[in-house]
């Protein structure tokens, strides 16, 4: 499903990938790690298009389409979605009304029609409660003055109605208390099958005891310095990075 | 913003077109001749041709001002000429009686003059150049007693409202613009809404401007009595044409004890094109008077067009407990500029006024946002709450805040909150990952950026402004 082969990215001659390998799989769940700075929140900005950060070298393939040449919003359509690490506040944009604006711009990618204000109302209704989001929420502008919690719900929101094919998770776990973790994590569980894959970028194995890997990844400046099963985190959480 | 959001900007102004109609139009240039054919095609009074030619002695000693932060060349005013109208119009009784032409135009603009297309609820005033040339629902809005017609007509049938009020809160000599348009005004609207009523629609008057080289100059007076209501809407486009043509209005408001006027514009006048050519200069003087206990008055303006727009709608406060508020958008893209805000004059005691005001600049658009607040010496307790935001996108257009507070009353409350911003690329990126263009993403963006005003508009406008300003802002993401 997605290829990186070899990704070197600089920002502001900086470079922060040096040498980024990662092959995901159909239905596989896979979990980065390592210190803070590392790179992490890099490769999912490269990844989803961000245009500060430039690509030196390398090549990234998903769904054996060139992914570097297309635009964010291509990426979205084509099914790429990053739950952001600090999602952004937009003022006076109703939260519900960016959401279905988004998935009418994927609909009309995909040459399917548009879905109708009740349509889509019932489809968000099913989909929040579960998540224990309230009405209010929805109708609020998008994240404006959401608690840490509230936002990363609300992108674990996002990310159930646009039905993504790869699903980047950029500490998404990060402030949450240990009731939303669960909520959290019983969204992304749910969505959980044999075509849709998952990058879970974290920095606590807490997270892994719910959302459970096949694989881990360490990332240490700029690569990938270490591969594994499930257990190579638990390992992380005893020994911490010292070792590499 | 990788998208080039020039390139997005190239959506062609919709209104652009001509209408094709014989027209009779006074001869270029200025002078007393011109100021008694205006009067005597219009039949008016002697009064009126008097007032008439008394502002234009004003005007002649007069200068162009030139204070607000606006560059256009010099305007030849004896290259203009003063009156424009379709021919053989005398006012017509019905809709069979307007020319087919006139009549098609409107229909291309949106705005059907039959009543039973109309949007439910909202009565028209039709401007066209120089007259009007139809006012729909007016036998229904009189069974209320309210008058809504042409001030040509207003002169005709009620000269006693109209020249009580005419000047009386936009003195002839008020300044340049104001003293231009009150020698040669041609038409405009005219509303009064009796004691006690609320008026049962919205009032609303379509100012088209179509003939070559001529200025438009209407007149709009509306008279609220005690406690009664009325919202009204003003809509204005103009054909493209590569020179540039002037447009100076002059809006009177009175609001008596406990009346509401709420008074919203949406402005569309032709921009010019890429390179600055053609497009209206807007120079208008708006005014209201509060004059009772606790009146108010509400503007609410959407500004989008026009390559020159100078602009500041003002509330004189008079009555205790008086209200002024003024919300507005102003949307310069490539190379527009505006120069607009308003004046907010606190006499009476615990009058208050708001200010919300938000700008947008694109392209190599400026906009300008100038601002009073005067606090007189008797005004006790007033308050002002004014917030100024500017958002810019791309890095040649620019924004200016020019606000200006003068309080002469130490128990007066003053808020003020400014901001400018650049559109977030954040903002950009995560609409953008979520599956939206660079230029929905900009247009989502802007418009919540606007709620707060837009949420003043009447629900019908509120959805046109919200359109009007996605297409206004094509091309401006880069
Ligand atoms: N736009 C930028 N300009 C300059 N430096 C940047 C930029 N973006 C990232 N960096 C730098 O690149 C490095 C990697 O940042 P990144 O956010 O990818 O780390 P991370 O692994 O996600 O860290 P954390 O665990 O703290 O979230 C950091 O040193 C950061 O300061
Ligand atoms: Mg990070």
């Amino acid at each position: 499903m997605l290829e990186v082969k070899n990704l070197h990215v600089r920002v502001d001659d900086k470079e922060i990938l040096k040498g980024m390998n990662i092959t995901v799989a159909p239905g596989e769940v896979h979990s980065i790690m390592g210190p803070n700075g590392s790179g992490k929140s890099t490769l999912a900005q490269v990844l989803a298009g961000k245009e500060a950060y430039e690509v030196t070298e390398g090549e990234v393939t998903f769904q054996g389409k060139d992914l570097l040449d297309l635009e964010p919003e291509e990426r979205a359509c084509e099914g790429i979605f990053l739950a952001f690490q600090y999602p952004v506040e937009i003022p006076g944009v109703a939260n519900t009304y960016l959401l279905r604006e988004a998935l009418n711009a994927k609909r009309e990618y995909r040459e399917e029609k548009p879905l109708k204000h009740v349509e889509f109302g019932k489809l968000a209704r099913d989909k929040m409660k579960a998540l224990g989001i309230g009405e209010d929420l929805l109708k609020r502008s998008v994240n404006a003055g959401f608690s840490g919690g509230e936002k990363k719900r609300n992108e674990i929101f996002q990310m159930q109605i646009l039905e993504p094919t790869l699903a980047v998770l950029d500490e998404t776990d990060s402030g949450l208390d240990i009731d939303a973790l669960k909520i959290v994590a019983n969204g992304v569980n749910s969505m959980r099958d044999s075509g849709r894959s998952f990058i879970v970028i974290t920095h606590y194995q807490r997270l892994l005891n719910y959302i459970v890997p096949d694989f881990v990844h360490v990332m240490v400046d700029g690569k990938i310095v270490k591969s594994g099963g499930k257990e190579l985190a638990q390992e992380l959480e005893e020994k911490g990075y010292a070792d590499f | 913003m990788s998208v080039d959001l020039e390139k997005l900007a190239q959506e062609e102004y919709k209104y652009g077109f001509v209408t094709d109609v014989e027209q009779e139009i006074a001869p270029k240039g200025l002078n007393e001749d011109v100021i008694r054919m205006i009067s005597s095609k219009k039949n008016e009074p002697e009064w009126l041709l008097e007032w008439r030619l008394g502002a234009y002695e004003r005007w002649k000693k007069m200068k162009e001002p030139r204070w607000a932060f606006l560059r256009y060349p010099k305007i030849d005013f004896n290259d203009i000429s003063y009156y424009a109208a379709p021919k053989n119009n005398p006012r017509p009784k019905s809709l069979d009686e307007i020319d087919p032409e006139i009549k098609e135009t409107y229909d291309k603009l949106g705005i059907p003059l039959e009543e039973q297309k109309m949007l439910a609820g909202v009565a028209v005033d039709a401007v066209f150049d120089s007259v009007s040339v139809f006012t729909t629902f007016k036998e229904k809005l009189a069974e209320e007693g309210v008058i809504f017609c042409s001030i040509s007509e207003a002169v005709e049938e009620h000269p006693d409202l109209v020249r009580k009020y005419l000047g009386s809160v936009v003195p002839r000599g008020d300044n340049f613009y104001a003293a231009l348009n009150s020698a040669v005004f041609t038409d405009g609207s005219f509303v009064y809404i009796p004691k006690g009523v609320r008026c049962p629609m919205e009032l609303s008057t379509y100012f088209r401007i179509n003939a070559e080289n001529t200025g438009q100059f209407e007149r709009t007076l509306i008279i609220a009595e005690e406690g009664s209501y009325v919202s009204y809407l003003e809509g204005c486009t103009a054909p493209q044409r590569d020179e540039s043509q002037l447009h100076a209005a002059v809006v009177e408001l009175i609001a008596h004890d406990d009346a509401t006027i709420k008074y919203s514009t949406i402005q569309n006048w032709y921009p010019g094109d890429k390179q600055g050519k053609g497009g209206i200069y807007n120079f208008v003087t708006k005014r209201g008077r509060c004059i009772g206990r606790a009146s108010r008055i509400s503007w609410t303006q959407v500004e989008t067009g026009s390559a020159i727009t100078w602009k500041y709608p003002s509330c004189i406060l008079e009555g205790d407990n008086s209200v002024g508020e003024f919300y507005s958008v102003a949307l310069t893209n490539r190379l527009q500029q505006a120069d607009t805000g308003t004046k907010m004059v606190h006499v009476g005691k615990n009058t208050s006024s708001t200010i919300i005001s938000k700008g947008i600049s694109a392209g190599e658009g400026q906009n300008i946002y100038r601002g009073l607040v005067e606090i007189g010496k008797n005004a006790e307790k007033a308050r002002n709450y004014t917030q100024c935001d500017s958002m810019l996108i791309g890095d040649r257009c620019g924004a200016h805040t020019f606000p200006y507070i003068e309080v002469r009353n130490s128990t007066a409350h003053m808020e003020h909150e400014a901001s400018t911003s650049k559109i977030g690329e954040d903002q950009m990126f995560y609409c953008r990952q979520r599956g939206l263009s660079a230029e929905d993403a900009v247009s989502l963006i802007v418009n919540g950026f606007c709620k707060e005003v837009f949420k003043e508009l009447p629900f019908e406008f509120a959805v046109e402004a919200e359109k009007l300003l996605s297409v206004s802002l094509e091309g401006s993401v880069g």
